[in-house]
């Protein structure tokens, strides 16, 4: 089962060294214990672009989808057995990268 | 007649929580398990009058509800094509031989107080699959239309589904602060019971605190050697034994001083100290709820309120403030404070709190209270006033409201 854990943040700023450091930490370890699927930090909201084309030509806007005060600043996607697996690596993750995380189960399609 | 229908009630009591349980277990889906075991239920109520109580009525029901699972199943398999089992792969621990059922039932509360899941919907969650209350039941508990209590338990199930809530006893390493999780699960219900909240509801819900004590006896009964678990039924059933007492006639609350302690519960405080003295015994340090047992098992061993061991209060509380620095509790040990070194100490000590307090009614009660004692009664009203408008509950506002008005005529001071 695959989980995403996005890591939300309210200040535009990128994570300085000791922190990094401490997110390496967590994806050495996500990698040795089976977990690591993807990871990976984004550009902020600003350098976003919202595309249309539900009814073309397609559209083409500037910023993100959602203004708000908090945004998707990175993500892991990572294997778990279940969700008490998932929290207890968000946790983890949430205190290397020294952001809020929210988990999310991807829908479980079954074979 | 009335044996069956006393057979069936019974049965649905004493075994509701294992059928859900082991059902979850085998077909890894709450929802089918709540089902197929309401069915079974509905199927003893129309057999059991003509075919007599099964000897077994638990294994009765279980293979039933069993059958009506496997149905069900069948007919999802049918029209959707799809191999339902694939979605049962929850738990992959190797069923264990010994006490299985037991051990379902606790992960069945394990998993209905999940710390993934809101507040309100373990408690709907947790009254629903252990304790086999019906959603009308539950809705109408706390107050909120059926529809939304069903959509809350229907959510609650969706996402323990889709997240994979997982269907197990945690590790010993997690046991504690999941155990903690559901005792505040339970102590919700039963507070919610003890002093319910709502213009058009009766001051004490005993179908509420009722609830909460069988479900803390089954989790007694399933982790033994849990404190917490003992403080917090010890606490309950300390609690209960004055219900009767704490009510006047006219729905009034009766406070503590003024109750007829003939009319408490003797067999049930027998019970709650029995606890209190076996935790005592084991040496261990004591957490929250046996704490507050202690307490309350201080409160039931006087006669007379005369005869309250005080001091001994005041010490539980303050082995409650380094476990909980929060100010309600700082509130009610001031409340005992007052006994000891009078209202005046125990006024400031309360005064210190409005910052935190000033919307809680129990804080301005005992300010009232404290007013009162001291003679200041122009003070007194003022507080009384603001506790009657921030109180929930019918049976306290009456009582607040009876002191209010014997204080002397406004003005006097």
């Amino acid at each position: 089962m695959q989980y995403l854990v996005s890591v939300i943040h309210d200040k535009l700023e990128l994570a300085p060294d000791d922190e990094m450091a401490a997110i390496d930490a967590f994806n050495e370890r996500l990698q040795a214990e089976g977990h690591w699927v993807f990871a990976g930090g984004l550009g902020f909201p600003d350098t976003a672009t919202v595309v249309d084309n539900r009814g073309e030509p397609a559209m083409f806007t500037d910023g993100p989808f959602l203004e708000s005060k908090e945004y998707l600043a990175g993500f892991w996607i990572i294997e778990a057995p279940d969700l008490d697996v998932a929290l207890e690596l968000a946790a983890a993750g949430s205190k290397a990268c020294n952001r809020k995380v929210e988990v999310r189960p991807f829908l479980d399609v079954p074979e | 007649m009335s044996d069956i229908r006393a057979a069936i009630t019974r049965a649905h009591r004493e075994e509701w929580a294992r059928v859900v349980a082991s059902l979850t277990r085998r077909f890894g889906d709450l929802d089918v398990a709540e089902e197929a075991a309401a069915e079974a239920f509905a199927v003893a109520v129309e057999r059991w009058p003509a075919d007599g109580v099964p000897a077994n009525p638990g294994g009765w029901l279980t293979t039933t509800a069993n059958r009506k699972a496997i149905d069900r199943i069948r007919r999802e398999r049918r029209r959707h094509d799809k191999h339902r089992e694939a979605r049962i792969l929850y738990d992959d621990d190797p069923p264990e031989p010994l006490g299985a059922i037991d051990d379902d039932r606790l992960r069945l509360i394990f998993t209905c107080c999940h710390p993934a899941l809101a507040m309100e919907a373990r408690v709907a969650l947790t009254l629903r699959m252990v304790g086999g209350l019906t959603v009308p039941e539950i809705a109408r508990a706390f107050l909120v239309q059926e529809s939304t209590m069903g959509r809350r338990i229907t959510r609650a199930k969706a996402k323990i589904a889709a997240a994979r809530i997982p269907y197990r006893v945690p590790s010993a390493e997690e046991l504690p602060s999941r155990v903690s999780g559901v005792l505040a699960v339970l102590y919700l219900v039963f507070n919610e019971g003890y002093l319910a909240t709502g213009p058009e509801t009766d001051p004490v819900r005993d179908d509420l605190t009722a609830e909460a004590i069988r479900l803390a006896r089954l989790i007694r009964a399933l982790l033994p050697e849990d404190g917490e678990v003992a403080g917090l039924l010890a606490l309950m059933l300390l609690t209960e034994a004055r219900r009767t007492a704490r009510v006047s006639a006219g729905g009034e609350l009766v406070s503590l001083d003024e109750q007829d302690r003939g009319a408490w519960d003797a067999a049930l405080i027998a019970e709650g100290h029995q606890l209190v003295r076996d935790r005592l015994a084991t040496g261990v340090a004591p957490g929250r709820y046996q704490i507050l047992a202690a307490i309350n098992a201080v409160h039931t061993s006087a006669r007379d309120i005369r005869d309250t061991d005080w001091a001994q209060v005041v010490a539980l509380y303050d082995q409650l403030v380094r476990l909980d620095p929060s100010p309600i509790v700082a509130l009610n040990r001031a409340i005992a404070v007052a006994e000891i070194d009078g209202p005046e100490v125990a006024l400031a000590d309360v005064d210190r709190l409005e910052g935190e307090l000033s919307g809680y009614h129990a804080y301005h009660a005992t300010r009232a209270d404290l007013l009162r004692r001291l003679g200041r009664s122009r003070e007194a009203r003022a507080a009384y006033d603001r506790a009657i408008e921030l109180a929930g509950n019918v049976g306290e506002t009456a009582y607040l409201t009876r002191r209010r008005d014997q204080l002397g005529p406004a003005g006097t001071e």
